[in-house]
């Protein structure tokens, strides 16, 4: 690993003010993917900065009618929040299901939609639930943060604090993963809510994490599964690589989507 | 460098430790604990598995840095002199090893499963919570045989 200056922040404003006066300095929160990138030389900043021993940005706060999740709660907490799997149980079963036992231990929500790999889990539940983004800054919808591979709404030296959810009973996460590495080939989030269906895929698109529109639109007409039977995606839409081409990935999309569909459903 | 201090099995350490430093190096090179192994460059063996402040983690993807003020258990913090931990006594009675590289990261990983989910473990939630954990020797037979009456045993 190519050597750096590693650097504890006591608070939120600490961590943005070393930021804003070193050019080349990096968050580190529950550090999953960036201490194993940083091994294999992907990246090399000059300094890290160190989330873990902020207090403001732990522990789940569950209001009337959603839920705010601080941006260094482990996929571990989230698996076993009590409120979570009432209220949002979708949300509870993805955490449950990233990387393996010891990586759910640490790997944050925080970090993991900061980096918005194109086959992370968190990206679909954020966009699925239709959640927001809660940084040092402002608060930006999911529709607004996910810009495309590893890309997001993040300003320069700019903070996630939290994402709050709101309540969704009938959610449904369901994934496809690949056996070596447990990230998504494909997976499915699956929201019914009164205003409408919500259906967030990761591990399949081109350009990350993606809202299908038409499956939205076919349950918002008639809410079962089956009317999803007659829909297709496009292949060059989708991912094509050695762990999965793109037309099996187009078909795993709608196969996941029935089941996560039925899933939320049956919630 | 930055001073770091730690707890590591019961016994309190103050090193100055280059801040690159993860902590399987820190506590094989440094601490002389080799009982916990790296067979991989990433993060998949689990051979590297050790407790922080009580909850399983892969060492190789952690800074020693991130460990100031906390409390770290390895394989060699869990018999009592001589007396082996009902889990090892476990491993050794089912023959669950062959080599041997991954046991101490099995043993580390299947006491969190305990911590987790009971003494009272099914073949199934085994199997699905070692997914972490490869073992290239047994096909893993003995593994789960071995952690299921270890948590039996861990009950009485």
């Amino acid at each position: 690993m190519n050597p750096f200056e590693y650097r504890r922040a006591e608070s939120v404003q600490a961590a943005a003010s070393l930021l804003s006066e070193v050019d080349d300095a990096s968050l580190l929160a529950g550090g999953q993917t960036l201490v194993p990138t940083m091994k294999q030389g992907l990246f090399a900043p000059e300094m890290l900065i160190d989330l873990g021993g902020i207090a403001e940005l732990r522990g789940i706060r569950a209001a009337d009618d959603a839920i705010l999740v601080g941006a260094t709660c482990t996929h571990a907490q989230v698996a076993t929040c009590e409120a979570i799997g009432e209220r949002i149980p979708g949300l509870a079963q993805l955490a449950g299901q990233i990387g393996d036992a010891q990586v759910r231990n640490r790997g944050t929500i925080g970090g993991s939609i900061a980096n918005n790999d194109p086959a992370a889990d968190y990206p679909a539940a954020c966009l699925g639930l239709g959640a927001t983004i809660v940084t040092d800054r402002r608060e930006i919808g999911a529709d607004d943060y996910f810009r495309g591979l590893f890309e997001t709404a993040l300003e320069d030296g700019e903070i996630i604090t939290g994402v709050r959810f709101m309540d969704c009973p009938q959610s449904s996460y369901m994934k496809f993963r690949n056996p070596a590495s447990r990230f998504a080939i494909v997976g499915v989030f699956a929201a019914v809510k009164q205003g409408g269906v919500r259906i967030a895929v990761t591990g399949a698109g081109r350009d990350g994490v993606f809202r299908w529109r038409a499956a939205e639109e076919a349950l918002d007409e008639d809410p079962r599964a089956d009317a999803l039977q007659g829909l297709s995606l496009p292949d060059e839409d989708m991912l094509d690589d050695m762990h999965a081409k793109s037309d099996y990935r187009a078909h795993l999309v709608k196969v996941m989507t029935i089941q996560a569909v039925k899933g939320a459903l049956s919630a | 460098m930055t001073r770091v201090t730690m707890r590591i099995n019961g016994e309190t350490v103050t090193e100055d430790v280059e801040d690159r430093t993860l902590l399987v190096e820190f506590l094989r090179v440094r601490r002389r604990l080799t009982g916990t192994h790296v067979g991989c460059d990433t993060s998949q063996c689990g051979a590297c598995v050790v407790h922080l402040d009580g909850v399983a983690v892969k060492s190789c993807a952690l800074l020693a840095v991130q460990c100031e003020g906390r409390d770290v258990k390895t394989i060699e913090g869990l018999a009592d002199g001589e007396d082996l931990h009902a889990m090892q006594k476990a491993f050794h009675e089912s023959h669950a090893l062959q080599c041997g590289f991954c046991t101490p990261g099995m043993i580390m990983s299947a006491l969190d499963m305990v911590r987790r989910k009971g003494g009272d473990l099914d073949e199934t939630t085994i199997r699905h919570e070692l997914e972490g954990n490869i073992c290239r020797c047994t096909g893993y037979e003995n593994i789960v045989k071995a952690i299921r009456s270890g948590a039996q045993e861990m009950q009485r």
